[in-house]
């Protein structure tokens, strides 16, 4: 099936936020801090602007509680007497002119005594940095099963590793932006995001307003990969409020610069493995650190942690495992939402650590993978027991196959004894994702979601999961029209507007196709129900049912409702952290193949070959764009995205110095599914979204280990640092020499 | 804020002409420079311009006897698309490939990248290479300075504020070798952490490298090492004449380190290269 918005982008008739036409519009933009940490000790406005031809509004504009709800009330709209990160924003304008709006906010200056800030979460905080509780802590996660120290004890072998990812910035085409404008009485806020009810929530608190007062609604958006999951929530108030206070509409789309600069980043992540094998190179002992960096506010970060920790046993079978999780608080700009949530930082360090125990105990890297792997009736860190019927081994030897992995190696070696510079190598990541919220998220999220069936016979969905490149109305559209048995022409997906559809939760998680999507065949049912019709009926005779059923009642709403019941048998326990911590996992194999050319000690990744088993592929076209597209986006956070702080800021927030690649530094994506349909999603689908960005990255990494004979624990691996690793092991092996 | 547009070269001479130099008007061709950065630069408001794209006299890529000679607003495509540039300067035409994207390849200028000075520029170190001439107008006359005596500092040129670099002027000479060089931050469309072009002719070699000093810079010690010594026989025996010859720094884009030991190995490898096809 096509896709709904395909030919609108293609050919620029999309209309994004920055696009639409607002009669009257004023420019929104932000005054920042300067400062990491501190007091504002004053707000000075140059006196040679005329600044009653501004709007300018400050904290004490913020009619309700001055704070962007989410899942603590610690960041406020604006900051009041201190400022806990760069950028922070302490004072918005307005003005008819862009232009004139964005010299005016150089003519603001916040002065800031400043305070120590906390900006290395690697080193312990020293009393002068701390800002929350004794440690900084926000956050703190254990998970256990088993006896890890009695399991090391008894241990043949014991291989520890520190590994470290860095920040990375989302780079979604379109900027964040918002527009704002009241109508009788009711707010209005339109623009760039994933998530409207979280909008409307922040909105209602910040804003004292009733829930009918304010109506979220989601505008085209250029790509999102979880940086329009929260920050959203602080544009849209402060248009919002520079709306309220003008009288008029106000419209903020931020520079690239000032979105890079502002707003949220993946969590830097520290990892530290403890493992222990036995003599047949069994695991028996996972004993797992992971620290993240969560930035100045709580925001996602609890959660973030949450998926991160889960994951970070990977796809193994061990019967001791222990895994401790602490995000912290920094003076960093809040790190946030970013696709994988958690989980790639910790697969990183996982997958990574499996080839450096495989190699201190003499295994090959493949075989000491498929003899630890997580079979049916095996359980993971949290206790949940697998029996989903796929055959993960066969992923990776699947994998190993097609990419052609025996003869490329033999091919490698002959290489390297014939080429002074160029040495390739092969790499493999085993890994997995669980979809939708974690633990009892999506019990708690209670989402709910109607199929309106319309007079002239069609039916409408009316979700409040957003598109924004990932598939969203096409995959909805299918849905519907497979349960109903209609033609897709007769299948509409309603704006995403709070005035208008019911709380489907947010469009995060990989939940909307799983989750969501398996409401929208309910509620399908649900509507057939209410017509009085059988579940045999489809098709015309359904669309004729429908007509009749309006006919006969002018002005009346049909509407099919579903609300979220978790699949049988699924249970968590949110205070020991055991249980079902998915309803559902995708589970894949990667293998890179890459070359390093050391002149330059530039990676390049040449093949890739992505195997995973999501359930049934809803639509091959998008669902294998979305693993292209998460491996790419992989393969930059393993190479090249580098966001370099200083004092706090990202120094490089520009796109000529933060390095994202090109077409022509990614490989043939080679994408394989195997389908293992899963019985509690619409078809027997699984989420598929944030899978493809867990793999790359160790892959490719594993890779350049193999290829060059260095041991890397870092990402971004840059030819600098990649440099850094060939000529200290050159020097070291001189030494001994 | 208006931006004049002279219709020919002598209103435009007259232009800057008019101008003390505390106040100049600065000239733009592509516009691929000042574009890009307007919305963040401040500064750049504050400035007054000239567009030169109306000047005729400026436009094209011209073949003399002795010469090749590039107009001011002759672009990175116009040489790319010259099939005799192709058959006889394939360094010019490699790294005008290199250049940004398309869209930056067909606006940008040769005489623009010279006069902004970037030490990181790809079309600067192809044409020092090739011994290239700055031919430099005013209302006074013309001069011509050297292309490899043309910077004086970071960002600073020959260039007076009256005067317009007409045309670039590239000697025609049997080369036996022309090699370009850019190790950037991914494959296209970046800034050179390390630039390098190396040419041989009768003339001698010539080697110049961008991105590891304040200005590009032709590499004479390494040149002087090749002629005397001949053939190194591995990148460490560069080293001692590269230290003379440039300065790398750390900055946001790589560190002194790398751009160091990466220009020696590209460099070693392209002299190799040279020396074996003209052996």
């Amino acid at each position: 099936m096509e896709r709904i918005e395909g030919i609108a982008k293609l050919t620029g008739a999309e209309r994004y936020v920055d696009d639409l036409p607002a009669e009257g519009a004023l420019w929104g933009m932000t005054v920042r801090s300067p400062a990491p940490r501190g007091r504002i000790r004053e707000v000075r406005f140059d006196p040679s602007v005329d600044w009653s031809r501004f709007v300018v509004v400050d904290h004490r504009d913020v009619p309700g509680a001055n704070e962007v709800l989410l899942i603590e009330p610690d960041q406020p709209v604006l900051a009041t007497d201190r400022v806990r990160h760069v950028h922070e924003p302490v004072v918005l304008l307005a003005h008819p002119s862009r232009d004139a709006v964005r010299q005016a906010a150089r003519a603001v200056e916040v002065v800031v005594g400043p305070e120590e800030p906390y900006l290395d979460f690697a080193l312990p905080p020293r009393p002068a940095q701390i800002q929350r509780g004794d440690d900084n802590v926000m956050k703190r996660i254990e998970v256990r099963k088993g006896d890890v120290e009695a399991a090391l004890a008894r241990a043949a072998r014991i291989v520890e590793g520190e590994y470290r990812t860095g920040a990375q910035e989302h780079v979604y085409i379109e900027t964040q932006g918002m527009l704002a404008w009241e109508d009788a009485g009711v707010l209005f806020i339109k623009g760039s995001l994933q998530c409207p009810y979280y909008v409307h929530k922040a909105a209602l608190r910040a804003l004292g307003r009733d829930a009918d007062a304010v109506r979220i609604v989601q505008a085209p958006t250029g790509g999102g990969f979880g940086g329009k999951e929260e920050y959203p929530s602080m544009i849209g108030l402060h248009a919002a409020l520079l709306a309220l206070k003008a009288g008029r509409p106000v419209k903020i789309v931020y520079d690239r610069g000032e979105d890079m600069e502002a707003t949220t980043k993946r969590h830097p992540a520290i990892v530290r493995h403890r493992t222990g094998v036995n003599a047949d190179g069994r695991l028996i002992a996972q004993d797992i650190d992971v620290r993240m960096d969560g930035g100045a506010y709580v925001t996602l970060s609890p959660v973030v942690l949450s998926r991160g920790v889960i994951h970070a046993a990977g796809p193994y079978s061990c019967d001791n495992v222990r895994i401790v999780g602490h995000a912290v608080m920094t003076n960093s700009p809040p790190h946030g939402a970013f696709r994988g949530f958690g989980a790639p930082q910790t697969h990183f360090a996982n997958e990574r650590h499996m080839d450096v125990v495989a190699a201190t105990v003499g295994m090959d890297a493949i075989e000491f993978r498929r003899r630890n792997m997580i079979g049916d009736g095996d359980s993971t860190a949290t206790g949940q027991v697998i029996a989903d019927g796929v055959d993960r081994a066969a992923l990776l030897g699947r994998a190993v196959e097609l990419s052609g992995w025996r003869e490329k190696e033999a091919a490698h070696a002959r290489l390297a004894r014939s080429d002074p510079w160029i040495r390739r190598g092969m790499g493999v990541a085993c890994f997995h994702h669980g979809a939708g919220f974690t633990g009892g998220g999506e019990v708690m999220l209670a989402s709910r979601l109607d199929v309106a069936g319309l007079p002239d016979g069609r039916v409408e969905v009316r979700s409040a999961n957003i598109e924004m490149g990932q598939g969203t109305l096409t995959i909805f559209t299918q849905i519907a029209s497979a349960r109903l048995g209609l033609d897709p022409s007769m299948v509409t997906i309603a704006e995403a507007d709070t005035g208008r559809v019911p709380n489907s939760g947010p469009t995060v998680a990989s939940r909307t196709a799983m989750v969501v999507g398996r409401l929208v065949e309910e509620a399908c049912d649900e509507l057939r129900a209410r017509l009085g019709l059988g579940p045999d009926v489809v098709g015309d005779s359904l669309t004729q049912a429908l007509v009749r059923w309006h006919a006969e009642r002018p002005g009346a709403e049909l509407v099919g409702e579903a609300k979220y019941e978790p699949p049988p048998g699924v249970r968590w326990d949110d205070e020991s952290y055991t249980g079902d911590a998915y309803a559902a996992y995708g589970w894949a194999a990667y293998v890179a193949e890459v070359e390093v050319d050391l002149r330059t000690y530039a990676a390049r990744v040449i093949d890739f070959v992505a195997v995973q088993d999501v359930g049934t592929v809803l639509n091959p076209t998008l669902a294998r764009g979305q693993v292209q597209g998460g491996v790419a986006q992989g393969i930059g956070w393993a190479l090249m995205e580098e966001c370099r702080w200083k004092d706090g800021a990202m120094e490089n927030a520009e796109l000529t110095n933060y390095i994202i690649p090109t077409s022509d530094d990614l490989p043939p994506l080679r994408v394989h599914f195997e389908e293992t349909p899963w019985p509690g999603g619409p078809l027997g689908a699984k989420g598929l979204g944030e899978l493809p960005i867990d793999g790359p990255a160790p892959a490719v990494v594993n890779a350049i280990a193999r290829a060059v004979g260095v041991d890397p624990r870092e990402i971004p691996l840059t030819p600098e640092r990649l440099m850094a690793l060939i000529e200290d092991d050159r020097a070291r092996h001189a030494r001994i020499a | 804020m208006k931006v004049p547009r002279p219709a020919d070269l002598a209103q435009a001479l007259e232009l800057l002409g008019q101008r003390r130099s505390e106040t100049p008007l600065v000239p733009i061709a592509g516009g691929t420079d000042l574009m890009v950065h307007w919305p963040v630069r401040p500064d750049a408001r504050t400035r007054e311009y000239v567009d030169l794209a109306a000047v005729g006299e400026l436009r094209g890529v011209r073949w003399s006897e002795e010469a090749l000679e590039l107009g001011a607003l002759a672009s990175y495509w116009d040489v790319i698309v010259d099939a005799q540039a192709n058959e006889e300067f394939p360094i010019l035409v490699a790294s005008a490939r290199q250049v940004g994207a398309i869209q930056i390849q067909s606006r940008g200028t040769w005489a623009g990248n010279i006069v902004n000075g970037s030490p990181a520029a790809d079309g600067v170190p192809v044409l020092m290479a090739c011994d290239a001439v700055v031919v430099l107008a005013s209302r006074e006359g013309t001069r011509e300075v050297a292309l490899d005596r043309y910077y004086t500092g970071y960002r600073e040129g020959a260039r007076r504020h009256d005067e317009l670099v007409v045309a670039i002027r590239i000697p025609r000479i049997a080369r036996s070798l022309q090699r370009f060089v850019k190790v950037g931050p991914r494959r296209a469309q970046a800034i050179a952490k390390v630039g390098l072009a190396v040419t041989r002719s009768e003339a001698g070699w010539r080697v110049v490298a961008a991105s590891v000093a304040p200005t590009v810079r032709r590499c004479r010690a390494v040149e002087r090492l090749l002629e005397e010594n001949g053939m190194p026989s591995a990148p460490e025996d560069l080293d001692p004449a590269l230290r003379e010859d440039v300065s790398p720094i750390d900055d946001i884009r790589s560190t002194a380190e790398y751009r160091a030991r990466v220009l020696g190995r590209v460099l070693f490898d392209a002299v190799r290269d040279g020396a074996e096809r003209a052996g």
